[in-house]
């Protein structure tokens, strides 16, 4: 099979499969240990809210959804598939998964207020 | 005439010889299982997230439940273990790619090494979790319940750091058993009983002036749990009903009880899906010894299995972040 051995849109290209394997797991270890070290550090600047959540959280989000990129990419190999194949798995997942957040998050919300001053006694 | 030319194409259709997409059948159904896998996961998360934002001034911190690591006792070390694990599982994902590298090029024995070592990897990470769900559901402080199902827990004045149950405590004598089917009524039995019961608790409190009492709470402002003072603190300890060590799946000594049943669902299942894995790619090396894929002459079966594999790694990638990150 043909691999594809550029990463980072051309900017990095392999020699080799294999050695496009190191070098995402690199790129990999390097975001979780940057993940970790943010979540033991806590900077303070990034624990002010943005869009409704701390800006610490949006990082870790941003990252793993990156994360997940790259392990789909290079190591379930979709960047060697057809461009039709690929879209038939990712697609229904880009739609569903963010919509199903959007309701349910909404909903969440709204019961979380209706509880802080609504009629309901959280602790008795 | 046509007809017998499409006949001749069509021979394998069922057999997977045909290919919609450049990719065979198998291939094809791992990657829409995944899809459909990967719903089921997204559900759970985001029910997760529900409950959470639902309590969204509650939610237990997960840095003050997760923060044990094998032979560093009473060390704060939140996040180490986990993030070793996430690591542990990603290398596990690379052997695994070099085993499917090594298909394409027909080297039976460095598949197999490979898949031994991704086996390896799997199996070390089910055990961490295993390890983990120990310390959880053991608990190590324990904690009180009001009639609200509110948790209260006890730290110190001076350091505010959590205090065991054990190390205040009264003892006191009770006539209050366990209630077991064979020493009662003996259709009916309990279960067990906390080491403590409430009015010890609630005497060893009062006894020791340097506890304060910690809530759900969190301050809006600092992002800690909210630690109520002195005079707070014995009027709360009175309204405690039931004493909770460690974890189960009515009640937890970390905070609302929604946190130990996703913790105990999406984690388990997610164990699950890698112990399948395991058992999956065992089933294959020992193929791969036999020699099967060598007469089939190709090693489509480690790619399959391999998509499955990474598909593991990358749910944990969601849980990890979710669990214990944000």
């Amino acid at each position: 099979m043909a691999h594809k051995l550029s990463i980072f849109r051309g900017l990095l290209t392999f020699k080799s499969n294999i050695q496009k394997i190191w070098g995402v797991l690199i790129f990999l270890s390097i975001v979780t240990a940057v993940e970790v070290a943010l979540g033991i550090i806590k900077p303070a600047f990034l624990l002010t809210p943005v869009f409704g959540m701390k800006g610490l959280n949006w990082i870790f989000i941003i990252l793993t959804i990156v994360k997940a990129y790259y392990i789909a990419w290079d190591f379930m190999h979709l960047r060697d598939e057809k461009r039709s194949f690929t879209s038939s798995i990712v697609l229904p997942l880009l739609i569903l998964i963010p919509y199903l957040i959007f309701i349910l998050l909404i909903e969440a919300d709204y019961i979380y207020n209706v509880m802080l001053d609504g009629f309901v006694s959280w602790n008795f | 005439m046509e007809a017998t030319t499409n006949l001749a194409e069509n021979e394998n259709v069922w057999g997977g010889g045909n290919k919609p997409l450049n990719a065979s059948y198998g291939k094809m159904m791992m990657w829409f299982f995944i899809v459909s896998d990967a719903l089921t996961f997204s559900g759970f998360l985001v029910a997760y997230g529900f409950s959470r934002f639902k309590n969204i001034d509650s939610w237990p911190i997960a840095d003050e439940v997760f923060y044990h690591f094998p032979f560093l006792h009473g060390i704060d070390a939140p996040m180490y273990y986990v993030a070793l694990m996430t690591f542990i599982l990603i290398f596990s994902s690379v052997t695994m790619v070099l085993a499917v590298d090594a298909g394409h090029k027909m080297q039976k024995n460095k598949v197999a090494v490979y898949m031994l070592l991704t086996i390896i990897g799997g199996a070390v990470f089910v055990g961490s979790q295993a390890w983990e769900w120990k310390n959880f559901i053991k608990g190590e402080y324990g904690a009180v319940e009001t009639r609200g199902g509110q948790i209260l827990q006890f730290v110190s004045a001076d350091s505010g750091e959590r205090i065991a149950l054990s190390s205040f405590a009264s003892s006191q004598v009770s006539e209050r058993a366990q209630h077991s089917a064979d020493n009662g009524i003996w259709y009916a039995d309990e279960a067990t009983l906390p080491t403590y019961t409430v009015a010890e608790v609630q005497e060893g409190f009062l006894a020791n002036p340097d506890l304060r009492i910690k809530t759900e709470m969190i301050d809006a402002e600092t992002g800690h749990k909210i630690v109520l003072d002195r005079a707070a603190s014995e009027s709360k300890i009175a309204q405690a009903v039931y004493v909770v060590e460690g974890a189960n799946l009515i009640r937890n000594e970390y905070g609302n009880r929604l946190f130990a049943d996703f913790f105990f669902f999406i984690t388990g299942f997610h164990g699950f899906h890698v112990l399948s894995g395991v058992v999956f790619n065992g089933i294959i090396f020992f193929n791969i010894l036999l020699g099967t894929y060598e007469r089939r002459g190709h090693y489509e079966m480690v790619e399959k299995v391999g998509l499955y594999w990474h598909f593991v790694d990358l749910v944990w990638v969601f849980v990890f972040t979710f669990f214990y990150l944000v």
